[in-house]
């Protein structure tokens, strides 16, 4: 199981990047293993306002579909296009080429910090779930 | 939680395990997708052992079992296999099974894992009138299914009988890797292939022997469901139950109401009469969305026509596919209907069945 140090996590398990007032987002390795065969992603539309934990598109495999909720709230800037073509670089690559979304941060990075999960801890709570 | 004697072997291969009809069984070792085609292109090995195994034997054993189901088994020869259903007094469907005729007066029924006690029961409480004997023998025996276009070139090296002449839904005593076993050309995939039934002390064996081949992977239940419902194969307990009829199921071909009495020809033969309501259609839809079982649909002008029954992602079509119970009038092939999935309604086409149409079976 790959859980990169430089990431944040949520109990939904998506993965979080900040840069400047950005966020990236996508869903953990553990997600896409679960999910298996990941062949549908729908996003909200760039633009979008997103709220904290608000649902922002849904994830389909073959035999389950899930929805995709927001771990930090802002507006949607950029959607990745690639994979809303080709969903299964999701499986192949969570952290990196399987990005989802762009979001412009109204929350301040101290409070993103202190509400998710940082590596230790989303290993952990794999271990507990 | 039960075990197939191959569990050893599907923790080694890296399955993903769950729990299904009460056994713990391989949902999936690489993938639903890569397997789904693997299957299609070449070779893929499935344990079934979890299937239930009923002998029912003794002199009037024919006889009974042309009472018990809806099709006729009076025309089958020794060692051929029969599809079939088993109807409750009032027309819904008790079970779906394959029935072997192995010798006259014994003939090796199998029933689904999940129905395994049920349909024990209503077996054994209907043979009480006939001189025949009901013998389980699911927990004595294995299963295995080899399907894919090159099965016959994978167990064509372990055999020195020729498989070739063994013929669709007919089966063969012969060795596989020098133990015993029963085998015929059957399979729920559309491909050619074989379904295995040995005592389970030749499991390992036979297993890695298969296994063994560069062409074979090992396929689990969710690749099993995605192969079955790319051919329309019905499921037991979503697109037919003890509250669907085999007239509405789209397997009218398996019941022969002009036979004498069988269980629930009564109900069937009004059913006939009276004409169906509703009917077992496929549908593909028209955009990325994916139905799934309990979805409704629903028509253009906003009328409720019925359920869906099974959905999934068709790796072969890399399309949503599904089947459902659809209001008569609108179960024609090109009919337009809608699937509502969440608030949401997506367009869907009434299709033709089979989805998959290369299949070589």
């Amino acid at each position: 199981m790959n859980i990169p140090d430089t990431l944040l996590y949520s109990k939904s398990h998506e993965w979080v990047k900040i840069e400047n007032n950005i966020a990236t987002v996508g869903i953990t390795d553990f997600a896409q293993q679960e999910l298996s065969d990941i062949v549908n992603l729908e996003l909200n539309d760039v633009g979008s306002e997103v709220e904290l934990d608000g649902e922002v598109g849904e994830i389909e495999a073959v035999k389950a579909a899930s929805e995709i909720f927001s771990p930090v709230a802002g507006k949607i800037i950029e959607v990745n296009e690639k994979v809303l073509t080709s969903p299964e670089i999701i499986n192949k690559d969570p952290y990196g080429e399987g990005w989802m979304f762009k979001i412009e941060l109204t929350e301040s990075l101290e409070d993103i910090q202190s509400r998710l999960m940082d590596s230790s801890r989303y290993k952990k709570f794999l271990e507990e779930e | 939680m039960k075990k197939t004697p191959f569990y050893e072997f599907h923790k080694k291969l890296g399955a993903r395990m769950v729990e299904f009809a009460g056994y713990e069984m391989p949902i999936q070792y690489e993938g639903i997708i890569p397997e789904h085609l693997h299957v299609r292109e070449k070779a893929g090995l499935f344990d079934v052992s979890h299937m239930g195994r009923i002998i029912v034997k003794g002199e009037e054993s024919s006889k009974f079992i042309n009472y018990l189901i809806t099709n006729d088994i009076s025309t089958l020869k020794d060692f051929t296999a029969l599809y079939t259903v088993m109807c409750l007094e009032n027309g819904g469907i008790i079970d779906d099974l394959l029935v072997y005729r192995l010798l006259k007066d014994y003939y090796l029924l199998v029933i689904n894992a999940a129905n395994h006690d049920k349909d024990l029961n209503w077996i054994k409480k209907q043979a009480m009138s006939f001189k025949t004997d009901i013998i389980d023998t699911t927990l004595n025996e294995a299963q295995l299914a080899l399907q894919g276009p090159l099965s016959e070139n994978v167990l064509q090296n372990l055999t020195d009988f020729s498989l070739s002449s063994i013929e669709y839904y007919t089966g063969k005593e012969l060795t596989i890797a020098g133990k015993d076993v029963f085998i015929s050309r059957t399979g729920y995939t559309g491909e050619d292939g074989f379904e295995l039934y040995f005592d389970k002390s030749y499991s390992d064996e036979i297993f890695s022997a298969i296994i063994a081949s560069d062409v074979v992977k090992p396929i689990g239940l969710g690749a099993r469901d995605t192969l079955r419902l790319e051919m329309k194969f019905a499921l037991y307990g979503n697109d037919i139950t003890e509250e669907t009829n085999p007239i509405e199921a789209g397997l009218s071909w398996v019941v022969k109401l002009d036979k004498p009495d069988f269980i629930g020809r009564d109900a069937l033969i009004h059913v006939r009469e009276s004409g169906i309501k509703r009917r077992l259609v496929a549908f593909e839809m028209l955009d990325k969305s994916i139905p799934r079982h309990g979805y409704i649909i629903i028509s253009n002008n906003n009328e409720n026509l019925g359920i869906v029954t099974s959905g999934t992602f068709s790796p072969s079509l890399r399309k949503g596919i599904g089947l459902g119970y659809v209001k008569k009038g609108f179960t024609k092939k090109g009919t337009q209907i809608l699937i509502q999935i969440k608030h949401k309604l997506h367009p869907a086409v009434i299709i033709k069945p089979p989805f998959y149409k290369g299949g070589d079976a």
